[in-house]
């Protein structure tokens, strides 16, 4: 793991301090503080409801906090220029692909509309990245035309591309089967190898938290009941923490509610 | 309503500015305006028929009656070009364009797809708005030079028909052509660009500023069709006093 945020080409540290949200009178983020560093590979687990999406949410600028701040880099996320500075690309807990679009316009999206390679080049990368996450071939197919788990697939070839610098995953594998589940999550340990890239990982998947994670938090109510490695997570002795654990090993209808 | 106005004022000065960034997004433009035309292009002559046809009914008897024959052609060839047609088509596209540009934008942002295209750093008022409002402005005039053509026709064929008129086609056009000219056709077609900027800008803005779930998009599509044609009624009034001033 790395220590300290080392200016490295491809790498983005993000730092969270006193984050607060309320959508009208309901306080969904009650202060949330964490840094995540450089390159690593950070989980975040709680309960359904928790405001897991909502945070990912604030931390490529999608809703604005309450109160707190979000600093990419030493940047603050709501500064226009940010998003072009970074290559930052968030998989949605729903996919959101483009439903006017086929998978591979929707794969495709970001190098055609910033022009970064020629149409020749992206069809290449298109199929290479529809390859990893198992759809070669389904490029010419609408977003209609998909299973739960096929979009959320397609979404995470379309962030791939992007080749960026910080990635943020709401739910990776929430619809997927377990062996598909596992390429995901090797996928996402081999890109920081590859490009050094941060991740992000919302997830109620406990293998896959705890098989991928440099650290975990956890988060239930709004606040963060405990941060650390995967071994100091599992050691800690919060009675909150122990009843998260455990019920998720309980069974698959409780994982699978999402 | 009044914040409405003021966040769709923000909108057209952020079209405008990107306006010449349209040359990259030429192919949604391309596609926007075949939709346009393929859905509206036949709706938009059947309606002009029966615009020209009902007010030469209303015209036609009572001035043959007064002896004055010659002025009906006059009548009816200026009230479609410079109000009816340009009116009604902009009415008829709010309902059949803006109604889908909000439902279809309305849907993109309540299935976050708004979002996920603002993640990936492509502006959604360059990627939707821009083509949109662009495609529209071009359709309408050319739609509303349709409807003039046809709607003088469809006038012509009621003097023609009607025992109580009975004006012949010659002479009809004849009184028409001495009386309308291109600064008239011209003058309609100025008021359709605006109402086309109307039409696109306010089914965009209802679009975007959807929220929550179905029944929010439905209620989108209901706003944007009812804003877009009460405001293209009043700015008519208005375009129509300082067209008049100008003397156009
Ligand atoms: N736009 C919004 N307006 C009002 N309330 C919202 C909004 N978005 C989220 N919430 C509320 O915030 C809370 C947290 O939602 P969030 O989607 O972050 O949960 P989550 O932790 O991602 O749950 P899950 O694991 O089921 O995805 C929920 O109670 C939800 O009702
Ligand atoms: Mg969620």
């Amino acid at each position: 793991m790395n220590e300290s945020c080392t200016v490295e080409s491809g790498r983005v540290c993000v730092e969270v301090s006193g984050l607060r949200k309320s959508f009208g009178t309901s306080e969904i983020l009650k202060g949330i503080d964490f840094g995540i560093r450089c390159g690593e590979i950070f989980v975040i687990m709680g309960p359904s409801g928790s405001g897991k999406s909502v945070l990912l949410k604030h931390l490529i600028g999608l809703e604005r906090p309450t109160a707190g701040s979000v600093r990419i880099d030493g940047h603050e996320i709501d500064s226009p220029e940010l998003l072009s500075k970074y290559r930052i690309a968030m998989v949605f807990q729903s996919g959101a692909l483009l439903s006017s679009l086929s998978v591979g316009e929707n794969v495709g999206l970001y190098l055609r509309e910033h022009r970064i390679h020629p149409p020749a080049e992206i069809n290449r990368i298109v199929r290479e990245k529809l390859a990893i996450v198992g759809l070669a071939g389904s490029e010419e197919k609408m977003p209609t035309e998909l299973s739960g788990g096929m979009k959320k697939r397609v979404a995470i070839a379309r962030a791939l591309v992007m080749d960026p610098q910080l990635i943020l995953y709401d739910e990776p594998t929430s619809e997927l089967d377990p062996l598909i589940s596992v390429t995901i999550g090797q996928e996402i340990v081999k890109m920081r190898e590859r490009t050094h890239a941060t991740s992000i990982v919302v997830t109620h998947d406990r293998d896959l938290g705890f098989g991928i994670a440099d650290r975990i938090a956890l988060i239930s109510g709004g606040r963060i009941l405990t941060l650390g490695t995967p071994d100091e997570v599992r050691a800690c002795d919060n009675p909150e923490v122990r009843t998260f654990l455990n019920a998720s090993y309980q069974p698959p209808e409780e994982a699978d509610r999402t | 309503m009044f914040r409405d106005i003021g966040q769709l004022a923000i909108l057209a000065w952020r079209t405008l500015r990107s306006l010449p960034l349209i040359f990259r997004h030429y192919r949604k433009l391309i596609d926007q305006l075949f939709e346009i035309g393929n859905a509206s292009l036949l709706m938009s002559c059947i309606l002009a028929v029966f615009i020209g046809g009902v007010l030469a009914l209303q015209t036609g008897p009572v001035m043959v009656e007064q002896g004055l024959n010659s002025v009906v052609g006059a009548v009816v060839g200026l009230s479609v070009c410079k109000e009816l047609a340009p009116v009604m088509i902009a009415v008829l596209i709010a309902g059949r364009i803006g109604s889908a540009m909000a439902a279809e934008i309305g849907s993109m942002a309540v299935y976050q797809e708004i979002d996920a295209l603002r993640t990936m750093n492509i502006n959604p008022i360059h990627y939707l708005v821009l083509p949109r409002v662009l495609a529209v402005c071009i359709a309408l005039p050319c739609l509303v030079v349709f409807a003039d053509l046809i709607g003088w026709v469809g006038g012509a064929l009621v003097c023609m028909s009607n025992p109580k008129i009975g004006i012949p086609w010659q002479a009809y056009f004849n009184d028409l052509s001495k009386v309308v000219d291109t600064l008239d056709v011209l003058n309609g077609l100025i008021k359709s660009l605006l109402f086309a900027a109307i039409i696109g800008l306010v089914g965009c803005h209802q679009g975007l500023a959807t929220i929550g779930g179905p029944r929010g998009i439905g209620r989108s599509v209901t706003k944007s069709v009812v804003n877009a044609i009460v405001l293209i009624l009043i700015t008519d009034y208005f375009i129509t006093r300082l067209l008049l001033t100008l003397d156009l």
